[in-house]
């Protein structure tokens, strides 16, 4: 609605248009045809009257009635005639009763057929106007284009005259309703005049009322802007009902700001929890501190461009699903990467967990720079496949589907996490390690293998959220330090060891997130939820769900 | 107890001896080298180099700041580049009051960039930085608010840990997300440059450089002997008893938060004394300082040289950041190659640091020195 | 409100659960000046999490705790609670490793706890003379300058006993002394409890039967985190419920 989208919807705009095109060119033909049908025995009715011998006596009240027949005269010229009057470009030739108009290249046309005329404007007189003119010229152009063949062009003078209010194209709208075969511009004619009836302090209270309803249930900022006016100056019932309605449609409409900030909130919140979710496993459940997560994401997201490449140049057929080929292969190659760093270095620092995060973040440098020399230090595009182009309309909320899947995709993520955990004996193997090391050992379970697994999972985790950053973020070698920090946010604010924290972690920072930029700007807002992280640590140390008694202090 | 010796001599042991005496021919010879012979000597010290060692210098004294919270209290601080850049700013504003007229834009009072913000009138956060004693006050101050407020805040709530480190890594964070901001005041994206004195004397000058870089080694040798005088008082004994069993000092009496506090707060005006120094010799603060990776390669030094050492978190810092200064000139790709393996190979192979692996060698020679006088007369 | 005044530690219907498990469940207890008590109970009847409590480690949810019959325990920190005269030996010895012996005596030892006077006081005169003194009792004199990490096991239990009689508190927490020692050196910390228990309180929590017996004390069995029995050894191990918890499952 506002200018900054504008760029953005605009391509939209266009599809719907050419998806309406064919119907609309019917629809068009068959309009012209009752057009003509109904309005050429309307003409006769009239007396016989022709709109363009009337505009050729000269006279202005033969030129005003020409002009007011002419929205209902069913003549395929009368735009035309209307804007060369308008533009001063309209010619007669009296005495042979033709007219012409004049393009703005001043060639000319026969105003009756429309076909170029071979006539020399200056041998011609202009169609004069006064004041009375002047007011039927406008009214006949606001009509002409209510009436206008191209359902968008009358959607545009519905919209103007709505806000315009201006009382005396009121017949016109009535008669461009009684034509109206388009709903949605039904819609808003009748919005319009309602627009200029709830307005009208002579019409009567009962019509204003109704009038008020259907501007109510228009519910947009427009609709609120006509209300306030018009209770502005009203008295009575009229005053209270515009008042009632205009906090009404506000009231809707800040529901549905706090819907869209949720839903951008929850959007967010998804690619942190994608991004963190990984963590939750290495950090939460296993104690490691891994500074080398975001290179994990990293990676994953290299895999995603790797795939995309290979797609293109030998598949191109495939390219619109690399996404599918990616997913699985990005898990692969970061849990691979994940065990092989647990293998060689994590696994001597056990215990140590202040070590293990010095060691990862050395090992974070390593990816970074290994990634930087194959690939290059700039940006990589992975483009989007079709799928996840485009949005929808849900009430006043335009859903794109690429964040709609991400969300999808980070909630899989998590349910099928748990349920590897719950459901699976790798999970259950784990979970043993976790609380007990010495107990699971002792009843047979290969904790080192155990370790290793869990590590790879964490970080094959990494590697899936890396697919779906992919889509959002720029892929490059420091795409994994932007997430890092807001990583370890997530999970110590939802509570070490608890994956539900997690989800209502990273959900929450998102949303809240979202909820902080429109009144504190997008920089200063993250700055307020470090502190605010910062500060609740302090309040809550062990995080949002966290487990207390003696068994966490051990 | 002992036979009282000076208080000062009594906290210089072998290792501090010999570290105060490199430190103290360095204040004397680069000096010597730089200034008094022909700059076409083979022994004669450029301008830059004497710039790059006091840059050396003052990641030393953030090091040994940083030992003294991690080695000797355990608190792995993942944020002291903030305090470090905090102390750089405030002589940075000092440095920028002093350009005067001399600005493109030749404002009596506003730095430039303010100019070029269209800021009108200078922001009270500038106020008295024309004056050294008032920014020096402010170098020691403002990394010990920050410090004190958020220690203070951390501590009492027993946040410890990899939970500490990671939050100091989240204020460190927030600080260069801030100083990024232009409404911020303090320059933004491009920080404060282009200074011109610092005392009077232009700072591009070599005699100033060299003073400065024997200003950085005073200033290491002080922030050395306060930390070995903070660690060989029963304070410090109470700080390395936190650090090996908090609970343990807290059920003796010892309110332990007071404690981190108090050592958190003294290292992070050190911490703000190294930037200070650092500021003028490298000709630029940017919030780039900010960035948690550089706290952590900070703790890198630490760990090289060996933590609870000082002397070795001081060695630490000049040796790696040589190594930096080398492998950015010859093979700039590998440096983070190589600065990643350091961090895992020292973590793994190299707990203790170069310091620690000196000490054990000694102590294996010791003793086996003892065994084998003892085992003499034995066989005798 | 009597036995409140006049007990040295007075516990009244302390209760406190951990996300829903019930750790103590209306424990009361009373110790009087002077007096040495042995608390045993199998393991999860919350004698550690009773010793966390009068410590100031953990809050109740409920219940009365108070010291010398006036102190609010429950309203107090670790570092005021020691400071008012309860010191605490943990389950696992816990002494800090890297001091010598005598620093870690000397760190105990009573004296001016703030920041600013281990910063810039003097230690006392006869600071050396009661290390001395103390590292005599605990049996430690000749391994005064090593490091508490080289000690053996029973060594550190020991140091930190001595640790705990260096702060001079009026009330001593003493958590399973003797687990992991030899017969000789159970018997001999027995010996040496006996000893503090002449002008200090003492609450010795323990498992080892014989070692409770070694005390000769009066005994208070915990269960499921209250009182279950309380008197001398001998009838309370004749209690048929005290048999039951040990012995019937």
């Amino acid at each position: 609605m506002n200018m900054p989208s504008r760029p953005r919807a605009l391509p939209l705009e266009t599809k719907a248009k050419s998806l309406t095109e064919t119907l609309s060119v019917l629809a068009a033909a068959f309009f012209l045809l009752m057009l003509a049908l109904i309005a050429a025995p309307h003409a006769r009715a009239q007396g016989g009257f022709d709109v363009i011998i009337g505009l050729t006596t000269d006279k202005f009240p033969d030129t005003e009635r020409a002009l007011n027949e002419l929205p209902g005269a069913g003549l395929a010229t009368a735009p035309d005639i209307v804007e060369a009057l308008v533009a001063n470009r309209l010619y007669l030739n009296g005495p042979a009763r033709k007219l012409y108009f004049a393009d703005e290249a001043g060639k000319m046309f026969d105003a009756a057929t429309g076909e170029s005329a071979d006539v020399m404007a200056s041998a011609l007189k202009k169609v004069r106007i006064n004041n009375a003119v002047r007011r039927s010229l406008d009214a006949a152009r606001g009509a002409l284009t209510l009436m206008s063949p191209d359902p968008a062009k009358r959607k545009a003078a519905a919209d103007s005259v709505f806000k315009s209010r201006d009382a005396t194209a009121l017949p016109l709208l009535e008669a461009a309703l009684a034509k109206e075969t388009v709903s949605a511009n039904r819609k808003i004619l009748e919005e319009a005049r309602a627009a200029i009836v709830a307005g009208d302090s002579g019409a009567n209270e009962v019509q204003r009322l109704e009038a008020i309803d259907i501007l109510k249930s228009r519910g947009d900022q427009d609709a609120v802007s006509v209300l306030t006016t018009i209770a502005s100056w009203s008295e009575g019932r009229v005053k209270a009902a515009a008042d009632s309605a205009s906090s009404v449609i506000q009231a809707k409409l800040a529901l549905w700001r706090n819907v869209q900030n949720i839903w951008y909130g929850l959007s967010l919140g998804s690619v942190l929890l994608l991004a963190a979710i990984g963590l939750a496993i290495t950090f939460g459940v296993m104690g490691i501190i891994n500074m080398a997560h975001g290179e994990m994401v990293m990676l994953g997201a290299y895999t995603t461009f790797a795939v995309q490449e290979w797609a293109r140049t030998s598949h191109p057929g495939l390219l619109n699903y690399s996404l599918f080929i990616a997913i699985p292969l990005a898990f692969l190659v970061t849990a691979a990467v994940g065990i092989l760093i647990e293998r060689v270095v994590i696994r001597f620092l056990y215990g140590r967990p202040l070590e293990t995060l010095l060691a990862t973040f050395g090992i974070s440098l390593i990816l970074q720079q290994a990634v930087r020399t194959i690939f290059g230090a700039n940006n990589r595009e992975v483009s989007a496949p079709s799928f996840m182009a485009g949005s929808f309309d849900f009430g006043s909320l335009q859903i794109g589907y690429g964040r709609m899947w991400i969300i999808v995709f980070a909630l899989a993520v998590f349910f099928a996490l748990q349920f590897v955990l719950r459901a699976t004996s790798f999970g259950l193997r784990m979970r043993a390690v976790t609380q007990n090391r010495r107990m699971a050992s002792s009843m047979g379970i290969d904790t080192n293998r155990i370790d290793a697994m869990a590590f790879g999972l964490g970080s094959g985790i990494a590697g899936m959220a890396g697919v779906a950053l992919s889509q959002i973020d720029n892929v490059s070698p420091n795409l994994g330090q932007s997430y890092i920090i807001d990583s370890f946010m997530v999970v110590v604010f939802g509570g070490v060891g608890n994956l539900w924290g997690t989800l209502l972690g990273a959900l929450t920072l998102g949303v809240a997130n979202k909820f902080l930029e429109p009144i504190a700007g997008a920089v200063l807002g993250k700055i307020l939820l470090l502190v605010f992280i910062i500060l609740f640590i302090q309040k809550r140390p062990r995080g949002l769900f966290a487990l207390k008694g003696r068994a966490v202090e051990a | 107890m002992e036979a009282r010796k000076p208080l000062l001599l009594s906290l210089i042991d072998g290792r501090g001896a010999i570290f105060l005496g490199i430190l103290t021919a360095a204040a004397v010879l680069v000096p010597l080298l730089s200034l008094v012979i022909p700059a076409n000597s083979a022994f004669a010290i450029p301008a830059y180099l004497v710039a790059l060692f006091g840059k050396y210098l003052c990641y030393a004294l953030l090091a040994i700041a940083l030992d003294l919270v991690w080695g000797y209290c355990g608190i792995l601080s993942l944020g002291h580049g903030a305090f470090f850049a905090l102390g750089g700013y405030a002589m940075g504003m000092y440095l920028m009051r002093q350009i005067g007229t001399r600005g493109v834009y030749a404002h009596p009072e506003l730095p430039d960039f303010m100019v070029f913000l269209n800021m009108k009138e200078l922001p009270i956060t500038w106020w008295g930085f024309q004056s050294f004693p008032y920014a020096m006050l402010m170098v020691l101050l403002i990394p010990g608010l920050l410090a004190f407020i958020f220690g203070f805040l951390a501590f009492r709530s027993r946040v410890t840990g990899v939970y500490l480190s990671i939050i100091t890594q989240a204020m460190t964070y927030a600080l260069l997300l801030a100083f990024f901001r232009n409404d911020m005041g303090f320059g933004g994206n491009n920080g404060l440059t282009d200074f011109k004195d610092i005392l009077g004397f232009n700072v591009q000058a070599k005699e100033t450089r060299v003073a400065l870089f024997v200003a950085s080694c005073i200033a290491l040798g002080a922030g050395y002997l306060i930390a070995r005088a903070v660690t060989e008082s029963k304070f410090g004994k109470v700080v390395i008893a936190i650090r090996d069993a908090e609970s343990r000092t807290r059920f003796l009496g010892y309110r332990v938060e007071t404690y981190k506090l108090a050592v958190f707060v003294l290292s992070a005006m050190m911490a703000g004394v190294a930037g200070a120094l650092y500021v003028p010799q490298v000709g630029i603060i940017n919030p780039g300082e900010f960035a948690p990776a550089n706290s952590i390669e900070a703790v890198i030094w630490v760990a090289v040289g060996g933590r609870g050492t000082l002397v070795g978190a001081a060695l630490g810092a000049i040796i790696v950041n040589w190594g930096k200064t080398f492998f950015t000139g010859a093979l700039p790709e590998y440096w983070l190659f190589a600065l990643g393996a350091l961090f895992v190979l020292v973590t793994l192979f190299l707990p203790k640091g170069v310091v620690g692996v000196i000490e054990q060698y000694k102590a294996q020679r010791a003793s086996a020195n003892k065994g084998g006088t003892a085992a003499a007369p034995a066989a005798e | 409100m009597d036995i409140a005044k006049n007990s040295l530690l007075y516990l009244d219907g302390v209760s406190v659960s951990f996300d829903g498990y019930k750790a103590l469940r209306g424990l009361s207890l009373t110790l009087a000046p002077g007096e040495m008590r042995a608390i045993i109970g199998p393991n999860g009847a919350g004698k550690t999490t009773m010793m966390d409590i009068i410590t100031g480690k953990t809050r109740p949810d409920e219940g009365d705790v108070l010291f010398a019959g006036s102190h609010d325990l429950t309203k107090m920190d670790e570092a005021s609670i020691a400071e008012l005269g309860i010191g605490r030996k943990f389950q696992k010895p816990t002494v800090f490793e890297s001091h010598t012996v005598d620093d870690n005596i000397l760190l105990a030892l009573k004296a001016p706890r703030s920041a600013l006077a281990t910063l810039f006081g003097k230690p006392a005169a006869d600071t050396r003379a009661r290390i001395d003194q103390i590292l005599e009792t605990t049996r430690l004199k000749d391994h005064r300058l090593r490091l508490a990490a080289d000690l053996s096991h029973g060594q550190k239990q020991w140091l930190e006993i001595g640790m705990l009689l260096a702060q001079d508190p009026k009330l001593l927490l003493v958590d399973e002394p003797v687990a992991g020692m030899t017969d000789a050196e159970t018997a001999q910390t027995a010996e040496l409890l006996r000893e503090i228990a002449i002008d200090h309180s003492v609450v010795v929590v323990e498992h080892d039967m014989s070692f409770v017996r070694d005390l000769g004390v009066k005994v208070t069995v915990l269960h499921e985190g209250a009182v279950l029995a309380e008197g001398p050894l001998d009838v309370v191990s004749a209690d048929p419920r005290v048999i039951e918890v040990y012995l019937g499952r």
